[in-house]
């Protein structure tokens, strides 16, 4: 049994499944229209967390916010279910196919056979779709591969029910209900709000404060933790800044294509001279990862090159501080 | 980023036969999406990353062997787990784990819960007991 389901790869998966979800409900909305009106677009370091030994920082809302924000602002109803037994996680995926309905999972990244030995981390908060069966192999519409994909019962069963921080339980959602018309242009400006607010919001490990706060942290890191651990630290922020899924410059391109689309969408010419700049604070992202990617390949030493990067992320920040407040102000 | 500058580096997506995708501007300052297939600054942060693991896996291979800790470390180290991960496939608490890491402990452990161990690794009990197999 095969769902007639389009594949369309995007950059990152939430927004991806959001994206081709709705397509195939006859609503076009592209990735970067999702990951805006989602408020995807998000500075965080994440305190006393540790993965992969290092400490966390995210350039994106949490797991299942874009997705949530989404679907609240254009009015779009999702039907959300978590399972304790897998028996039942199966039986209802497999009710929902039955009925023709794709179905988003959220699964962890671990044991998902079709991904890049490198690149298989316990990581639970991956997407997809599954649109079909075929004998005892789910049909998967990974938004992050180029091309569709399969996975057999037992391997589905696995990364549904992964374990560790965000442990998916089964996690499966599909929308249930549509408005009349969609209405994006509300929801386009509820999105910029909201983001604005995240970037420029007075904590001192969120947005704008949080850039500084991890340029402080590099500086110190050489001294306080040794050049290894100070390189793998670096790596990690790299790494979570650039790895699959971002589309480039720790989400910010993304977030530039979405500025221009709104701008066209709602006649607004500001909000197009604003994706340029955002393009260019994008390319400065990549700037301080391609420097950062010398120190730690170079395994060079000098507590000067860790406070050069940290040097950058401070301008980045000032930067997007001015770029923050003038968004908000052109919506 | 311009759609020309997206990289096209070698990388590790390679071996999966897949390309990840970017957003970019192209001649006309229009936003339009390129594959890439990979970036050098973010493969070696991989690479290094993989080394660290690689590396961690080694230590407690050699602790095991020293009579340090128990091989339940060594295949937590393997499968890329932390304590917090490998209590939680298990359904221990964080505590119990790490007492069985003492190789006394793990000596007098029953059957059973090396069992629960063997499944999450996806090996015997022999296995897991002489990691050496």
């Amino acid at each position: 049994m095969e769902i007639d389901f389009t594949h369309h790869q995007s950059a990152h998966c939430e927004n991806g499944v959001v994206s081709n979800l709705m397509k195939h409900n006859g609503f076009s909305v592209s990735e970067p229209m999702v990951f805006g009106i989602g408020s995807g677009l998000l500075f965080c370091y994440i305190p006393l967390l540790k993965v992969n030994h290092a400490p966390v920082i995210t350039y994106r809302a949490l797991p299942g916010h874009i997705f949530k924000k989404f679907a609240k602002r254009t009015g779009v109803k999702m039907k959300r279910e978590k399972f304790r037994n897998p028996k039942d996680a199966k039986a209802r995926l497999d009710e929902n196919l039955e009925k023709d309905n794709p179905v988003g999972l959220q699964v962890g990244v671990y044991n998902l056979v079709y991904f890049p030995d490198e690149y298989r981390f316990h990581f639970n908060a991956h997407n997809m779709v599954v649109y079909g069966k075929e004998g005892n192999r789910y049909l998967i519409s990974d938004p992050v591969m180029e091309n569709v994909t399969s996975l057999s019962e037992k391997e589905l069963e696995k990364v549904r029910f992964a374990k560790g921080a965000f442990a998916p339980k089964g996690h499966m959602y599909y929308p249930i209900a549509f408005p009349e018309k969609m209405e994006l242009e509300k929801a386009i400006v509820k999105g910029i709000k909201d983001t604005c607010k995240a970037m420029l919001a007075p904590v001192s490990f969120v947005g704008v404060k949080g850039i500084h706060k991890i340029a402080k942290l590099i500086r110190k890191w050489p001294k306080k933790k040794g050049i290894k651990t100070a390189n793998h630290y670096l790596g990690q922020v790299v790494r979570m800044q650039e790895e699959i899924g971002t589309g480039g410059g720790g989400f910010r391109y993304i977030y530039a294509a979405f500025l221009q689309e709104a701008g066209k969408l709602l006649g607004n010419d500001k909000l197009i001279e604003l994706s340029k700049e955002m393009t260019e604070i994008g390319d400065l992202w990549r700037d301080f990862a391609l420097e950062a990617s010398r120190i730690y390949k170079n395994r060079s030493a000098q507590t000067d090159s860790y406070n050069k990067v940290a040097d950058q992320l401070d301008h980045i920040a000032n930067l997007e501080k001015v770029f923050f407040k003038k968004l908000k102000k052109a919506i | 980023m311009k759609k020309k500058e997206v990289p096209q580096d070698k990388s590790n997506l390679e071996s999966a036969n897949f390309r990840e995708l970017c957003y970019a501007v192209d001649e006309n300052g229009e936003y339009v999406t390129e594959n890439s297939s990979g970036w050098e600054p973010k493969t070696v942060a991989l690479n290094n990353a993989i080394e660290e693991i690689n590396e961690r896996i080694e230590g407690a291979k050699n602790r095991v062997i020293a009579g340090q800790t128990s091989p339940i470390e060594y295949y937590m180290e393997l499968h890329k787990m932390d304590v917090g991960i490998l209590a939680s496939y298990v359904s221990f608490w964080q505590w119990k784990v790490k007492r069985h890491f003492k190789p006394s402990v793990f000596k007098k452990l029953s059957h059973k819960t090396l069992n629960k161990y063997a499944e999450v690794f996806e090996i015997s009990v022999e296995e897991l007991q002489n990691i050496s197999k």
